[in-house]
This record gives structure tokens, sequence and C-alpha cells, in this order.
């Protein structure tokens, strides 16, 4: 494997409570220092990849049967989800799931937790505060009290405590307007270009993932359909019309056109 | 004037019997915080800590000073071990074959003790002066004394470590989301196993100084029941809950133990449980989503 891949998928496959396969040969590659994008629709095993990853999978009953995982260069099989946090990888969860009892210094202080056994001297908590100085202001209120778009840059936040070397971010613009959503991403962007972590992005905006992501796969029923560097997804036919809304010739689509779209993205499964 | 002295040494004893029954709480708490397993033998670990103490003092002769700590360390060698071969293994069951476990643990602790031990009751080797001590004109029992102190000294002890220590930021965080807790790199597991060994540590300290005052019998695991009563008014997951909780509890129940003779002390008990539920099903303290049983 290249040195420069920070994680590898290759082949995986999920099932949960032995019955329900949700991932089905999947495989994908984050290049070292990138933002990769996975994209795709309600229940196509997005989330489940990145919990596959993390190994936060076993929570859930679901069970890795077959392929492999290496981060880093080194496959994740049998290891605890806090030890390949402490190794640096870092999931910021679907939904945010910040500690709502605890304050927001203490839900950043949890995070540190990730450092234990690194040898890491002082915690980033400066650095957490200057990309979200909302935070600052905040930081002895309850994080239950706080707004969805405060939630998610707490979220993000304890995430950049870890000073991980991988990322992996579940759906960081749900529930959020689209101003909020727009300053998030672009801090997304600012703490990859500028402490060099990388990132790999679950979406369902795939607009917003584009516009910071260098590469992208797009994955449906459980497998990547389609990858490619960024610009030349958005320039694919298919991936406007289904994923940016794009009418695929001209003009404003009417429901008509729903019986068209079925047609055409069977191609994609 | 003399009535008033009485009332106010009965309370004074309350508040010592109560303080017993907070920090026993707190085991139930600090269990349940980390786990969400209502503990049903942290009565029996509490028994369990007064007969170590006495095979320690009394059989092998050992100081008291020695044997306390030995008592606390088995009672919490009993929770790990417990927590890694009982509990953890049913992770992911139903919260109620959990409770069920505990209960069969409770039982098997109770057999073993009559085993080793034998049922008689039996008294500690005394290492708490008997000559009393006057709070102004009211007179208390050292012992009681002793037991509120330290009892006091532990609770406060808890509540700031669970305010500014880091760990105690880890098991918040694992009772609120575990998962989340995971991926923060907190070592859940590892928190579970804690809170265990030093919940059932501090149930056996319990246990020594209530046997201390009353005596050691197979049977007092019974005290855990009222403990019970406390954690559930005063909300399953708060230790300030369990403070409170404890200390009213004993002051009620030596009231009425003095007042309405004691066998009104149950009754009182497990009346005041179930108006505290039809009030505030989730305890006076707690936190609104709890798991129901």
């Amino acid at each position: 494997m290249a040195a420069d891949t920070i994680l590898e998928i290759e082949n995986i496959e999920v099932i949960y409570n032995k019955s329900v396969q949700v991932l089905r040969g999947l495989s994908l590659r984050v290049p070292r220092g990138q933002v990769v994008t996975l994209l795709g629709s309600n229940g196509a095993g997005k989330s489940t990849t990145l919990k596959a990853i993390s190994r936060l999978l076993s929570l859930e009953n679901g069970e890795l049967t077959s392929g492999r995982i290496l981060f880093d260069g080194q496959d994740t099989a049998g290891e605890e989800p806090h030890q390949l946090v402490r190794r640096g990888l870092f999931h910021v969860m679907e939904g945010r799931r910040v500690f709502g009892d605890l304050t927001v210094e203490e839900n950043l202080t949890a995070a540190t937790f990730a450092l234990s056994g690194r040898g890491v001297k002082h915690s980033g908590f400066d650095q957490v505060y200057s990309y979200f100085p909302r935070l600052h202001e905040r930081r002895h209120a309850r994080a239950g009290y706080l707004s969805g778009g405060e939630q998610q840059m707490l979220a993000i936040g304890r995430a950049l405590i870890a000073q991980p070397a991988l990322i992996l971010l579940d759906e960081p613009s749900l529930g959020l307007s689209p101003r909020l959503v727009e300053e998030i991403f672009t801090i997304i962007a600012r703490i990859n270009r500028e402490t060099g972590v990388s990132m790999l992005l679950v979406e369902q905006n795939a607009a917003v993932a584009f516009a910071i992501a260098h590469y992208g796969y797009i994955m449906e029923t459980g497998k990547i359909q389609l990858d490619g560097p960024t610009a030349r997804l958005m320039a694919d036919q298919d991936v406007r019309e289904f994923y940016l809304g794009h009418a695929g010739h001209g003009g404003e689509r009417s429901y008509r056109d729903i019986k068209h779209y079925k047609r055409r993205k069977r191609w994609l499964s | 004037m003399t009535d008033l002295l009485f009332l106010l040494e009965v309370s004074l004893a309350g508040l010592g019997s109560g303080a017993l029954l907070s920090l026993t709480a707190l085991a139930f708490v600090l269990i349940y915080k980390a786990t969400r397993v209502i503990n049903l033998a942290v009565g029996e670990i509490l028994m369990l800590g007064s007969y170590l103490f006495f095979a320690f003092a009394a059989g092998m002769g050992l100081s008291v000073w020695l044997a306390l700590p030995l008592a606390v360390a088995g009672g919490a060698l009993t929770g790990a071990v417990v927590e890694r071969g009982l509990i953890r293994p049913m992770l992911g069951e139903s919260p109620i074959s959990v409770f069920m476990v505990t209960v069969g643990l409770g039982s098997v602790l109770i057999g073993l003790v009559e085993l080793i031990w034998g049922t008689d009751p039996r008294s500690l080797p005394p290492f708490i002066a008997n000559t009393p001590v006057f709070l102004g004109e009211a007179y208390v029992s050292r012992k009681i004394l002793v037991a509120f102190l330290v009892a006091a000294a532990v609770m406060a002890a808890f509540m700031l470590l669970f305010r500014y220590w880091r760990g105690g930021v880890a098991l918040r965080a694992t009772a609120t989301d575990q998962a989340a807790a995971y991926s923060c790199g907190i070592n859940v597991p590892g928190v579970f196993s804690a809170a265990w060994t030093v919940g059932c540590g501090i149930a056996a300290g319990a246990g020594v100084l209530l046997g201390a005052i009353g005596g050691i019998s197979p049977s007092m695991g019974v005290f855990g029941l009222s403990a019970l009563v406390v954690v559930i008014v005063g909300g399953l997951d708060s230790i300030l809950g369990a403070l409170i909780g404890g200390l009213a509890l004993g002051l009620i129940q030596s009231w009425a133990g003095t007042y309405l003779g004691g066998e009104y002390q149950g009754v009182v008990t497990f009346g005041l449980l179930i108006v505290a539920l039809m009030v505030r099903p989730y305890g006076l303290f707690g936190t609104h989503e709890i798991e129901r049983l």
C-alpha cells in the first residue's frame, strides 16, 4: 500500500443482527491530507461504512464479515474503538451526539482521552476556540442547550482536540440552515487545509460536499457505483441530475419526470 | 425543653444512619450511572465487606487499620470480578436479565458467607470508642458520629471528583452516550470496570461502618433495600440525590422508629417510596429518561 494512503477499505461486507446485509463488497481509499466524500441516498450504507471503519459497529449488533480495513497501513481488525481513536482515527457521528449534560468545556475534556498514551503535552482547546469562537463564548453552557449549529461545531471541536490523522464526518449538514451549513463547511475546509488532517465526509448534500472534497465516491445499496475526482463527478451528467438536482436537459423538472428518474437511476444499482 | 433535646438526639442518630444510607446509595448510583445496571447485590457486597473485616480483624488478628482497607479492597475486587465475569457478558441483554443476575449474585453471596461464618450474628472487634460525644447538650454515639463524618467525607470527595476530575468527565460522558464516549477515545469497558470496582469497594466500607454500629449477620444486606429506596427516591443517577435522600430517609426512619415504634420503620420507608414514585417517577434529582424495569 502506498505510504500516502491513510485509509484503505477492501471489499468489506457488513451484516446487522446476523441477518441484514448492508455493505456488499465496498472498497474505497482516502489519500493522506485529502478530503474524500462518500455520497449516496438514504439507506445506501454510508453511516454503516463509517461505523465499520471506527469499529463502533459492534455496539449496534453489526459485524464485519469479510474484507479488510487498513488505517495508516495497519489492519484494524480486533481493535477496540477507543484504541483506534487513540491511534488517530476520529469519528464524528451522525446527529452530533454531544454529551448534553456536560458543559462545552467538559465535552472537549472528554475528547482529551483520545490523547492518552500519545505523549501529547498540551491539549488544543485554544485551537478549537479559534476555529469556533462561538464555543468559547458558550464554554460553560451545557451542551444540551446549544443550538444545532453550535452542537455540530462542538462535535467537530472534539475531533480537533483528539489531533487525529483522519476524521470521519457523518453528515455535518444534517438539520442545519443553509447559511450555517456554508459556515461549517468553510471551517471544515480550513481545518483540512491548515492542519493537513485527512477527512472522509459522508453527505446527502452533494453540492456542499463537492465544494470541499478532492475526490468522491457514490454508493448505492452497499457498494460503490461511481468514483472520481470531484471535478469529473460534478461534470457527470447523471451525477448532476440525481445528486446535484440540475435538470438533465434544461428547465425545471416536473413530477412527470420522476418515472424517468427511476428508470435512469437503475443503471446505478 | 427535654423533649426538644430528645428530638435533637433522635435526629442526630437518624442523620448518622442516614449518612450510611447515602454511602450505600452512592454505590448504587456509581454502578447505575456507568453501566445502567441496578446492582441489587450492593447490600450483599456490603455484608461481605463487614465479614471480610471480621475475618481480617478478629480471625487473623490484624490491626483494624489494616483490616479496614483490606475489607474495602476485598469488596472492590469482588466488584471487579463480578463485572468482568457476570455483567460484561450480559452486555446488550435486556435490563431485567442483568438485574436478575445481580439478584442471584446476592443470594449466592449470602450462602457463601453462611457457609464460611455461619448464620449467627456476630459483633466486630471494637475500633471506635464507646464513649459518647456531646454536641452542646445533645448526646451522640461516637460510632454514629464517626460513620457520619466518614460518609460525608467520601460523598464530598466523589462530588468534587465528578465535577473536576477528568475521570469523572469520562464517567458522565459514558453515562450520557456510550457510543459517543467510545468515539472520544474513552475506554468504555474500563469505565464500567472502574465503576463496579469503586462502587463495591464503597459498599464494603459502608458495611464495616454499619457492622461497627449494629453488629454483623448474613441478613444485614437488607440494609441495601433501604439504600435502594434512597436511590429510587433521589434519582438513580444522582449523587446529590443519594446524599440528600439518604440523610432524609435516615431522619424519617429514626423519627418513625422512636415516635411510632420500630415496626413502623419499614412501613414508612416503603410508603415514602410509593409516594415519591407517584409524584416524580424519575426521582427527585434524577434524569428524566430512566429505564423502566
